[in-house]
């Protein structure tokens, strides 16, 4: 019992000692964090600081919105510097106007005077200015008149040549006229609000359409089931990258024929096309695709099908391509025509150009997928049908070609970056390494198994979204200014893909957290696996997505309104602008926008949150 | 005809699912799988059409090796299994017509069917089929704003869709009152009276057991302990089959 408690009191005292020892280490990061953080709570107090920021304050808090058209008053004196000779001339002023008496009439430099005015417009404000013979004038005072249109104010008189004859002193009094209206900082900061909040609608927009389809490559759940054996995953690979080096000519060889249709201008052709090709596709896909299948089809059937398909895939890119051109020609056209709605025909135009500038990505893609799928079902039919040790062999050989193509791909990719230059390095030895890496492979994995692919495309996706979104999107839109310029394109680009990556990793938890219920059943029904992300995944997810969507379009509106400093457009730049111009009134009036304008933001994507979830 | 033989199943953790399991089961039969929780009732009819691979063994219906099928093959195979399952696994927030019509999806065109669109014959038949178990006027209503019954008999529905030749009933009954629990196997009953359709059900109440069932298999601790008709489950067997302690409440 009495070791029991000695034990529990040396326990306790440890515990002390360890205690104390924590609070010691805390006390050392804390004072280590203000030494690095150069906290110095006395230039908190320096006066001239303090005068510094009392005036910034000030400005902030006069925001530069409204403004009155000025009316002036400027009245002359006559001023001697330095006194003349002979006494100052007599020269009674005209007392039925506003008029100047400067006391004494004429002095030396830096020697202070007094200044009255008589008859000026009640309570107004001015400057007084000292205008030598050269004519450039040099504020010395302020007035500020009374309610009889009286001031008196003392100014130093400043250091100039002696000049003989006589100078002037000019107070000038300014009053509003007419209404208030909005000045012209109020003007470009609501032009420059307006592009900020379309800048950020934009980059949410382009974001999400991304992030929807990568968020389920990057979840778990759904991806964790996908498995193929190792003769179909290297097929399939070998596929894409045959694909991809193929479709480069035929995007080519699409764009030319796009591009020749468009400098003859043969646009009824083009219409001809834009409309037949689709309805070819159209037909095309129907009959190769019918609206139920209760057999197995045969090889010929399928066949066909391919073929057909494929024709159905040319006519309808070729037809997307065609539609381009007659978006671009049909803009421009609108854009001569319209007037004010210019924006309207310059818009079409750039749709225009955006699908020609997607058709090859597209073709790229298409034909790496084709072929990937087309190999890769090869590749289970060889697994699944031939013997064991045939299976194998064909393994041996489809893993290693694989393996030196994929790797002399990617050493081909690090070429392109660092310029090595050196096929040995970049080519031959990558290939032979991808080589034995991939017959290695082969030799170990039985040929039936089915490897867990689906986990290895997981792993790549979420390494590659939490690289992207460790990255700001302030610096991402260095790089998107040296590719499309200064201006809010770079800075909707650079939110974009920022918003691609935060939205997919937020995406895909959610359909991490969906309920694996309904989708077994609908898997159990026979469903693929496309029809089992569309019928059992979607509906599950859709409240979680529109939340985290009107989320990030928060995030971006905020993220908008500082990406300008970096060169991405928006009111940012203007901002940053008067900051250094030190026009504080100006940046007010932008600080007030970027505040409401968040506010707002907040309040709508919170209300539209709470109405759809 | 649904042939199992050795059938094994081990997760992930060496767990024993499912210990040599080997039982036949006659195209038409109402075949009851009883035994507690835990004893591998719905691995055994997840292995079934493959939702759970299986580590070892064979399941051959009608002549073919499920076992051996590949992913495509299999996906034919399953449109010829319907599954109803305890917690009715609809999807929530879809229309009832959607989710009945969902059962359809291994035979429709994959590419037409991602935009929703169905052959007519096939929401036909889905409102013959909401008309066969009685919820043909909550066709258009959300999936999660009808009762449990009801959810269930959409699930039923959603089954018979795929026109099956088995329906594997993982306790269809077992979130539901007993009233609505004797509506329910008798919707199943209907099934393999009338449409010939194979079924097999785990279900915890012997007395439902007793009520519908041609025949039972039982499990305990992944081994096949019974395989025999209801009437042959006497004291002794059911103290086999759920351990020494238990007692027979129905």
């Amino acid at each position: 019992m009495s070791g029991e408690q000695a034990a529990v009191r040396k326990r306790s005292l440890l515990k002390s000692i360890g205690l104390g020892f924590a609070v010691l280490l805390g006390l050392v990061i804390y004072a280590y964090g203000f030494n690095v953080t150069k906290v110095n709570f006395e230039a908190t107090r320096s006066e001239v600081r303090l005068t510094q920021l009392t005036r910034i304050l000030r400005a902030l808090a006069h925001p530069a919105i409204l403004e009155y058209e000025k009316e002036e008053l400027d009245v002359e004196a006559p001023f001697y510097l330095p006194c003349p000779d002979g006494g100052v001339p007599e020269t009674p002023p005209d007392t039925s106007g506003p008029y100047l008496v400067a006391t004494p009439p004429c002095g030396d430099a830096k020697q202070i005077i007094q200044i009255e005015g008589y008859n000026f417009w009640p309570n107004t404000k001015g400057p007084i200015n000292f205008i030598p013979p050269s004519g450039a004038k040099l504020t010395i005072g302020n007035l500020a008149t009374d309610a009889n249109g009286y001031f008196s104010a003392k100014v130093e008189l400043p250091k100039r040549q002696p000049v003989e004859e006589a100078q002037t002193i000019r107070a000038t009094a300014r009053r509003n006229v007419g209404l208030p209206r909005f000045s012209d900082t109020a003007l470009t900061t609501w032009d420059k609000i307006i592009e900020t909040v379309f800048l950020a609608l934009l980059a949410t927009t382009f974001g999400t359409a991304t992030a929807i389809p990568v968020s389920f490559i990057a979840a778990r759940n759904l991806m964790s089931t996908v498995r193929k054996p190792l003769t179909s995953v290297a097929l399939s690979t070998l596929g894409w990258l045959l694909g991809i080096a193929l479709g480069v000519p035929a995007a080519q060889w699409i764009n030319q024929v796009g591009e020749s249709l468009y400098e003859q201008e043969r646009h009824l052709t083009t219409l001809a096309g834009v409309i037949v090709g689709p309805l070819a596709a159209w037909a095309l896909a129907r009959w190769a695709l019918p609206q139920e299948e209760l057999k197995r089809p045969t090889l010929v059937q399928r066949s066909g099908r391919a073929v057909a398909l494929v024709v159905a895939a040319v006519c309808a890119i070729i037809s997307l391509r065609l539609v381009s051109n007659l978006a671009i020609a049909a803009g421009a056209s609108l854009v001569e025509n319209l007037g004010s709605l210019a924006f309207l025909g310059s818009f079409v135009a750039q749709l225009g150009d955006s699908v020609r500038m997607i058709t090859p990505l597209v073709v790229v893609m298409v034909c790496g997928g084709a072929l990937s799928g087309a190999s890769g079902g090869l590749g289970e039919y060889v697994a699944n049908q031939m013997p064991a040790g045939a299976a194998k062999s064909v393994n041996l050989i489809v893993a290693a070609v694989t393996g030196a193509a994929l790797l002399a791909a990617i050493g081909a990719g690090i070429n392109w970056f660092y310029q090595i230059d050196d096929p040995m390095l970049v080519r031959w030895t990558p290939a032979l390494v991808g080589a034995v890496l991939g017959f290695i492979i082969a030799l170990r994995a039985s040929p039936r198994q089915a490897l867990p692919i689906g986990a290895v495309a997981y792993t790549i996706a979420r390494t590659i979204l939490n690289a992207v979104r460790s990255i700001e999107p302030l610096v991402m839109v260095i790089v998107f200014v040296v590719w499309v310029g200064i201006g809010p394109f770079a800075g909707s680009l650079a939110l974009a893909l920022h918003t691609v990556a935060a939205l997919a990793k937020l995406y895909s938890e959610q359909v991490e957290s969906i309920l694996p219920g309904p989708l077994e059943a609908v898997q159990a029904t026979g469903a693929n696996r496309l029809q089992t992300i569309v019928y059992a995944v979607i509906p599950q997810i859709v409240p979680p997505y529109i939340s985290f969507t009107m989320y990030r379009w928060d995030i971006n509106v905020r993220m908008s309104t500082i990406i300008g400093f970096a060169g991405g457009g928006g009111i940012g730049f203007l901002l940053q602008q008067n900051i250094n111009l030190l026009d504080y009134r100006g940046a007010s009036v932008q600080m007030l926008a970027i505040a409401i304008v968040v506010a707002t933001m907040d309040y709508v994507s919170s209300a539209i949150r709470k109405r759809y979830v | 005809m649904l042939e199992i033989t050795n059938l094994s199943k081990v997760y992930e953790g060496n767990v024993l699912a499912l210990d040599r399991v080997s039982f036949k089961a006659k195209q038409g039969e109402f075949m009851a799988v009883i035994g507690l929780s835990g004893s591998g009732k719905s691995t055994l009819l997840r292995c079934i059409n493959r939702l759970v691979e299986p580590t070892d063994g064979q399941i051959v219906w009608n002549g073919v090796d499920i076992t051996d099928a590949s992913q495509d093959e299999m996906r034919r195979i399953r449109r010829k299994i319907g599954m109803v399952f305890q917690h009715f696994n609809l999807v929530s927030r879809s229309r009832v017509l959607t989710n009945v019509l969902s059962g359809r999806l291994g035979y429709v065109n994959p590419v037409m069917s991602l935009a929703n669109r169905f052959p007519k014959e096939d929401v036909e038949m889905a409102m013959r089929q909401m008309a066969r178990v009685g919820i043909t006027d909550q066709a258009f209503k959300r999936a999660d704003e009808l009762s449990g019954g009801q959810q269930q008999r959409v699930g039923i529905a959603r089954a018979m869709m795929q026109e099956p030749e088995m329906i594997l009933a993982d306790e269809p009954v077992a979130s539901l009152d007993p009233v609505l629990a004797h509506s329910i196997m008798q919707y199943l009953e209907k099934i393999n009276k009338e449409d010939g359709v194979t079924i097999i059900c785990s279900l915890h109440f012997l007395d439902l057991v007793h009520r519908y069932a041609d025949r039972a298999i039982a499990l305990n601790e992944g081994k096949l302990m019974f395989d025999g008709t209801p009437a042959e489950i006497d004291d002794e067997k059911f103290k086999e089959i759920y351990g020494k302690e238990a007692e027979r409440v129905g």
